[in-house]
């Protein structure tokens, strides 16, 4: 294979990731059903939960550790109301230690948690399985 | 005799050992935590978790690049324009990364999955990489010939590290943190290329070791090689989406995921239909403890392509995102492929710039095979956890923490191989690093002891040939 076919085919394919890459970071990604919930409580909830490393046992869309639950609608989930929610993070559990959050703490990670919850569904429990190996998505569990 | 200059890569080789001997340490740990949370409850899971990743990934990096800086002068005649800049990255990377451990045995995060400490910590990665990147390419290009195809997949790997390492540190812009469904698809598209530049630094690695054993130019050049380059490119770059088909992002964007992920099925075939002709290229090289990895990770290589072909799809997907099928295929891509052609390439280097002892050759022998049969056990039960875990909570619709009760056996069974996996790498870690050691320290300043070393060596790698 020539020198100038190799390049040719490693720039073209690296300028159409470029381009890609500024597609999805822009409109691929513009929708965000939670937008109205994101406050100041909110994004100060999202930088303690990198603070505490709680990814690193808890999931957001499936993602993040495996020993806690996934975290994207705890706040609606039928097991995860937001008093057991504040009393969990007061004062942990058996496998999550206490962290000692001060009440304002506590109130920005719910905030977090409740824009997270209506920005979509995770688990997925709401689908519909097409003939080609594509899934449909319902509106929420 | 070696050049003086060939230190660094053997000093990179030993700390890439050394943070893997750590790694799985604390891999160990946090499986046996997972089932057992009062496990050393004086550091929690929250801080094993980063440290089992970060020493994991610098194990990878290190150890990587370790080789490159030891191939290029020894075997492709390419002398490295900067020694300074070699020894600035080394001396880098060890503080940096030392400063990171710290900051988990404290407790003081602030980062994400992968680089959860500081976010301030990334400036000397990026300035550490950079010198490594200038250095590869000034050096590169300084000599006139064809690349063979590994020298393009090292290139690929530096530049595309870099770019994707920034790409992870796009949430520090409110335009990405502000909206979680951008913040979180830019976060896994830019690891799903990170892990592909790492892949191709190791990958390279593997075909520039295939081509030194088995003395086969067309390994690397040619149509075929390049073309399965641009193939693994291109997934590189566009086939990252299937950690967030089910995060609501614009539809296409999975479509096109699906799509691209589905040309591995090429890799796949050339594999099987390569399968005889491989099968006689293993035979003949077994008895090489280099090539011995090599094979074993071109086994891992084919579970874990059927794994990857089979997660792509969402209607799989669907039912295995978020469960431990994700971890077997990410544990079986790291140990079973990228750690066994990095062990290829430690044993490849040290048995050039040392000797590796008869009694030592046996300990890597056993622990290779226990390292081999306990990773096959620890993929078998995530596989089975995960199996479980998305049965039980996408079509019974069951609580989180009834579905870990009833997938805790396996899960025990999992830590249970976890240590068999501990003691496996260190039966080749360790005599690998006495050699590391023996290698710095003999080489450099008793030249003469290595003569007897290899001599002894080298009568019985004969007998083992003959017995073979």
């Amino acid at each position: 294979m020539p020198i100038t076919v190799k390049r040719s085919v490693f720039f073209s394919l690296f300028l159409t990731f470029l381009v890609y890459t500024w597609v999805v970071s822009t409109a691929g990604t513009e929708v965000d059903e939670g937008k109205s919930f994101y406050n100041v409580e909110a994004a100060a909830g999202k930088l303690l939960f990198q603070k505490y490393n709680c990814g690193s046992c808890h999931q957001l869309y499936g993602l993040g550790g495996y020993m806690g639950p996934d975290l994207t609608n705890a706040l609606s989930d039928k097991s995860g109301k937001e008093a057991y929610i504040r009393a969990i993070l007061k004062t942990g559990t058996a496998k999550m230690p206490d962290f000692k959050l001060t009440d304002k703490e506590i109130n920005e990670l719910v905030a977090f948690l409740n824009y997270i919850d209506k920005t979509g569904a995770s688990p997925v429990l709401d689908y519909s399985i097409n003939y080609d190996g594509t899934v449909d998505v319902g509106k929420k569990k | 005799m070696l050049e003086r200059k060939s230190k660094t890569g053997i000093i990179f080789m030993t700390l890439a050992m050394i943070s893997l001997l750590g790694g799985a340490l604390f891999g160990c740990i946090g499986a046996i935590q997972f089932v057992y949370p009062d496990f050393l409850s004086s550091v929690a899971f929250f801080k094993i978790r980063p440290l089992h990743v970060s020493l994991v990934v610098s194990w990878i990096f290190f150890s990587a690049v370790g080789g490159i800086y030891y191939y290029f002068p020894r075997y492709l005649d390419i002398s490295w324009r900067s020694e300074i800049s070699k020894k600035l990255h080394l001396i880098l990377y060890v503080l940096t990364g030392v400063a990171i451990l710290i900051c988990f045995f404290l407790g003081k995060f602030g980062g994400r999955e992968y680089w959860e400490f500081p976010p301030w910590l990334a400036i000397p990665i990026v300035v550490s990489w950079l010198l490594f990147g200038i250095n590869y390419f000034r050096s590169a290009f300084s000599k006139t010939f064809t690349w063979p195809v590994y020298m393009w997949m090292w290139a690929t790997g530096i530049g595309f590290f870099l770019f994707t390492f920034l790409e992870s540190y796009l949430w520090m812009l409110p335009f990405v943190r502000d909206n979680h469904v951008r913040d979180i698809t830019m976060q896994w598209k830019s690891y799903g290329a990170l892990t592909g530049s790492w892949n191709m630094l190791v990958y390279g690695t593997g075909i520039f070791l295939m081509e030194r054993i088995q003395k086969d130019g067309s390994i690397a050049h040619g149509r075929l090689p390049f073309m399965m380059y641009f193939l693994g490119f291109i997934n590189l770059l566009f086939g990252w989406a299937h950690h967030t088909y089910f995060v609501p992002m614009a539809p296409w964007i999975r479509y096109l995921a699906y799509g691209i992920s589905m040309t591995e099925l090429l890799i796949f075939a050339r594999i099987i239909m390569n399968w005889k002709e491989s099968l006689n290229v293993f035979q003949r090289g077994y008895h090489d403890l280099s090539f011995r990895f090599i094979i074993a990770s071109e086994i891992w290589i084919f579970i874990n392509l059927a794994l990857a072909l089979l997660i792509s799809v969402p209607a799989i997907n669907l039912f295995t995102h978020g469960t431990h099928i994700t971890v077997a295929h990410a544990m079986g891509s790291t140990i079973g492929i990228n750690t066994m052609i990095l062990f290829a390439s430690c044993v490849f280097l040290l048995k050039d710039a040392s000797s590796i002892t008869p009694a030592q050759s046996k300990w890597i022998r056993s622990g290779f095979w226990i390292l081999n049969y306990s990773l096959l056990a620890f993929f078998t039960f995530l596989i089975i956890a995960g199996s479980v875990k998305g049965y039980r909570i996408v079509v019974l619709k069951e609580d989180f923490m009834v579905t870990m009760n009833v997938i805790t056996p396996y899960l025990k069974l999992f830590a249970f191989s976890g240590i068999g996996l501990l003691i496996g790498l260190s039966m080749i870690v360790i005599p690998l690093i006495r050699v590391a050691i023996n290698a710095v320290v003999i080489q450099f300043r008793k030249p003469e002891i290595l003569v007897a070393v290899r001599a002894s060596a080298e009568v019985y790698a004969e007998e083992e040939l003959n017995v073979n």
